[in-house]
C-alpha cells in the first residue's frame, strides 16, 4: 500500500503541472515585480537598475497618497457596512419563513461582473436618465448633481454599487454563522429572561466574534484591491478623485508607460495586503478556543 | 470554516422557539427584509424594463413602466451588430476549458496530498495557499512583459493560464475539506488487489467527489466569465476578447443608445442568472466555502 502510494514519478505527475503554472503566474512575476520596482523602464526598451529610486519617489507621490487615501476611505466604509450586513443577517436568522429565498435574492449581484454592475450603476447615476436623478426632479429636487462627475461626491457615489455588490455575501456568511449557533444557547438565556437585545448582543455576537474578524480584514483587503468597478465607472476621474492604488499603478504602467514605477506601486500593494492577511491569521488562530456547549 | 450547510440543518430546530417581538415586531422584521431584497433586485428589474424599450420609451416614460410593445430587436441588434456573439462564445469556451483545467488538476493535487505519502507535501500544500493572498494586480506588470517575450499576449492560452492559476488555490482549499472526509478503505482494497494509482484516482477517487466538483466548477466559471483586468491587459483582437471587455467596448460606442446598452448587458449577465435559478443552492454553498478569496 504505502510502496504504491509513495510511487515519486507519479506524485511528480500529479503535483507537478499545477504547481508550475502557479509558479510561472504567481510566483515569479511577484518576484520580478519587486525586482522591476527597482529599476527604470517603459516595458518595451532596456531597463535601467536604479535601486530604490521608486520607492522613494513613491514616498513623496502626492497623487499615490491621494489614490492610497481613497482606498482607506473605501476599506472604512466597507468596514462600517458590515455593521449594516451583520444587522440584517441577525433579522433574517431570526425565524424567518422564508430566509432562504431572501439571502439568495440579496447574493445575486454578487454573481455579476463588475463591468456589468458599473455600466449598469452608470445608467442609474446618468444626469438626465438615471433613475436617481428622475427620482430626485419628481420630488421636486431640481439641477440634481452629476454624481460622478463631482470631485466632492464620486467616492461615496461609487460606493453605493459596491455595498449592492458585496452584501449578499456578507450576510451569507454572517447568516451561516448564526446559524451554527446552538438554539440551546439561546433557549438557556429565555428560560433565565433575557431580551432579543441581550441575546444578540451579549450571546450571539461574542460567539459568531471570529467571522466578524475575519470579515472585517475580507472587507478590508478587498477594498485595498478594488478595481474593475471604480475604472470602468470612472476611471479614477475625475481628476483623480476616485483614483484608488490598483487603478493608479494601472494607470503609471499600461496608460504612462512607467513599467518601474508601477511595479513599486504593484510591490507596495503586496505589501499592504500581507500586513493585513498576516492581521487575518493572527485574528482567527485563536479560533479553536470558542466552545459552543 | 465557514458552512450554509451546518446553518441549514439548524434552521427547523431554531425556529421551533418562540418569539418575544410579537407581530408588530415580526412585521418590521419582514419589512427590513423586502426592503433590503428591493434595494438588491430594483436595478436588475430596471436593467431589464430598458434593454427592452427604445430611447423614446427610456426618456419619456416612467422608469418601471413596461415596455408597450417589448423591443426583443435591441436583442437581435446587438446579437448581429458587432462582436456580441463573438464575445460570448469566447466567453463561453474560455471559461469551460480554464474551469475543467482548475478543476482536474487541482483534483490531481489534492489527491497526492491528501492520500499519497511524500516529503514537502504540506511545503507544496503551503505554497498552493499562500498564493491566495497575492493580490491580482500585483503579479500583472511582469504578467504581461512575460506573456509578451513569449508571444502569448494576444492569446487565449495567457488567459486560461492566469485564470487556472489564480482559481487553483481556492479550488484546492475547497476540494480538500472533501478529500479529508472520504473514507480510504475502498481505495486500501483496490489497492491490495493490485490496482493501480491511476486507477484509483480515476476509478474509484474521482467519481466520489462529484458533488464538491460540481461545487468547485461553478465557482470558477463565476470567476472566470466574470473577469475583467486579465482580458482587458493581454488582449486587444476583437476574435479573442470575452463578454466583460467587449460589452466594455460596444457600450462605449453606443453611449446614447439605451435599449441596446441595456440588452448588451442582459446577455452579459443572462448565463450567470440562469444558472442561478437552477443551482442556487449549490452557487450559495460555493460561495461561502470560498469566501476566504474575497
Amino acid at each position: 500500500m504505502d510502496k504504491v502510494m509513495s510511487n515519486k514519478k507519479i506524485i511528480a505527475l500529479y503535483v507537478l503541472p499545477a504547481l508550475l503554472v502557479i509558479m510561472a503566474v504567481v510566483y515569479i512575476p511577484i518576484m520580478l515585480t519587486a525586482y522591476y520596482g527597482l529599476n527604470e523602464w517603459n516595458g518595451i526598451g532596456a531597463m535601467t537598475f536604479i535601486g530604490l529610486d521608486n520607492y522613494q519617489a513613491l514616498l513623496s507621490d502626492g497623487k499615490f497618497w491621494d489614490s492610497a487615501w481613497h482606498s482607506l476611505l473605501l476599506a472604512v466604509f466597507s468596514a462600517a457596512s458590515l455593521m449594516i450586513y451583520l444587522a440584517v443577517a441577525m433579522v433574517l436568522a431570526s425565524k424567518i419563513k422564508g430566509a432562504n429565498l431572501f439571502r439568495k435574492i440579496y447574493l445575486i449581484p454578487m454573481l455579476l461582473s463588475s463591468v456589468a454592475i458599473a455600466q449598469l450603476w452608470l445608467r442609474i447615476y446618468h444626469p438626465t436618465n438615471g433613475i436617481v436623478n428622475s427620482f430626485l426632479e419628481s420630488i421636486g429636487i431640481t439641477n440634481p448633481p452629476a454624481w460622478l462627475a463631482e470631485p466632492s461626491l464620486v467616492l461615496f457615489a461609487l460606493f453605493i454599487p459596491i455595498l449592492w455588490q458585496y452584501a449578499g455575501f456578507y450576510i451569507l456568511i454572517y447568516y451561516a454563522a448564526l446559524k451554527n449557533i446552538p438554539a440551546s444557547l439561546v433557549e438557556a438565556a429565555k428560560i433565565d429572561g433575557a431580551t432579543s437585545f441581550q441575546i444578540a448582543f451579549r450571546i450571539k455576537l461574542p460567539l459568531i466574534m471570529e467571522v466578524i474578524k475575519v470579515t472585517i480584514v475580507l472587507a478590508v483587503v478587498g477594498s485595498l484591491k478594488y478595481f474593475d468597478l471604480i475604472f470602468v465607472m470612472t476611471d479614477g476621474g475625475p481628476n483623480g478623485a476616485s483614483e484608488v492604488m490598483a487603478s493608479y499603478m494601472y494607470h503609471t504602467a499600461f496608460r504612462a508607460y512607467d513599467f518601474g514605477y508601477g511595479s513599486a506601486i504593484g510591490f507596495f500593494l503586496l505589501v499592504i495586503c500581507l500586513i493585513v492577511t498576516w492581521v487575518i491569521r493572527k485574528l482567527t488562530a485563536s479560533k479553536e478556543t470558542i466552545q459552543y456547549s | 470554516m465557514i458552512s450554509g450547510a451546518t446553518g441549514q440543518l439548524q434552521e427547523g430546530r431554531a425556529r421551533s422557539g418562540n418569539g418575544a417581538g410579537g407581530k408588530i415586531g415580526y412585521a418590521l422584521l419582514y419589512i427590513v427584509l423586502i426592503g433590503v431584497a428591493v434595494f438588491q433586485l430594483f436595478p436588475l428589474v430596471w436593467l431589464l424594463l430598458f434593454s427592452l424599450k427604445n430611447n423614446q420609451e427610456v426618456f419619456d416614460l416612467p422608469p418601471l413602466s413596461l415596455p408597450m410593445n417589448p423591443r426583443w430587436e435591441n436583442y437581435e441588434k446587438v446579437w448581429s451588430a458587432g462582436n456580441i456573439s463573438v464575445y460570448f462564445l469566447n466567453s463561453v469556451w474560455i471559461t469551460v476549458v480554464a474551469t475543467a483545467l482548475t478543476v482536474i488538476l487541482g483534483s490531481l493535487v489534492t489527491f497526492a496530498i491528501t492520500r499519497m505519502k511524500w516529503k514537502g507535501s504540506s511545503f507544496v500544500l503551503g505554497l498552493f495557499m499562500v498564493a491566495m493572498m497575492i493580490p491580482v494586480h500585483s503579479t500583472l506588470i511582469p504578467l504581461f512583459s512575460i506573456f509578451n517575450k513569449v508571444g502569448l499576449t494576444d492569446h487565449p492560452i495567457s488567459l486560461i493560464l492566469s485564470y487556472v492559476a489564480f482559481n487553483m488555490p481556492i479550488t484546492i482549499m475547497i476540494l480538500l475539506g472533501f478529500y479529508y472526509t472520504l473514507p480510504k478503505e475502498v481505495e486500501e482494497a483496490a489497492v491490495m488487489d493490485g490496482c493501480s494509482v491511476h486507477r484509483v484516482f480515476f476509478r474509484i477517487v474521482l467519481p466520489m467527489t462529484g458533488s464538491v466538483l460540481a461545487t468547485t466548477a461553478i465557482i470558477n466559471m463565476i470567476y472566470n466569465w466574470n473577469e475583467f483586468i486579465f482580458v482587458n491587459t493581454f488582449i486587444s483582437s476583437d476574435m479573442f476578447k470575452t463578454l466583460t471587455v467587449g460589452v466594455q467596448n460596444f457600450i462605449g460606442q453606443y453611449t446614447t443608445d439605451w435599449g441596446a446598452i441595456g440588452a448588451t448587458l442582459m446577455i452579459s449577465i443572462l448565463p450567470i442568472l440562469l444558472m442561478f435559478l437552477f443551482l442556487s443552492d449549490r452557487i450559495v454553498e460555493g460561495i461561502a466555502a470560498g469566501s476566504v478569496k474575497g
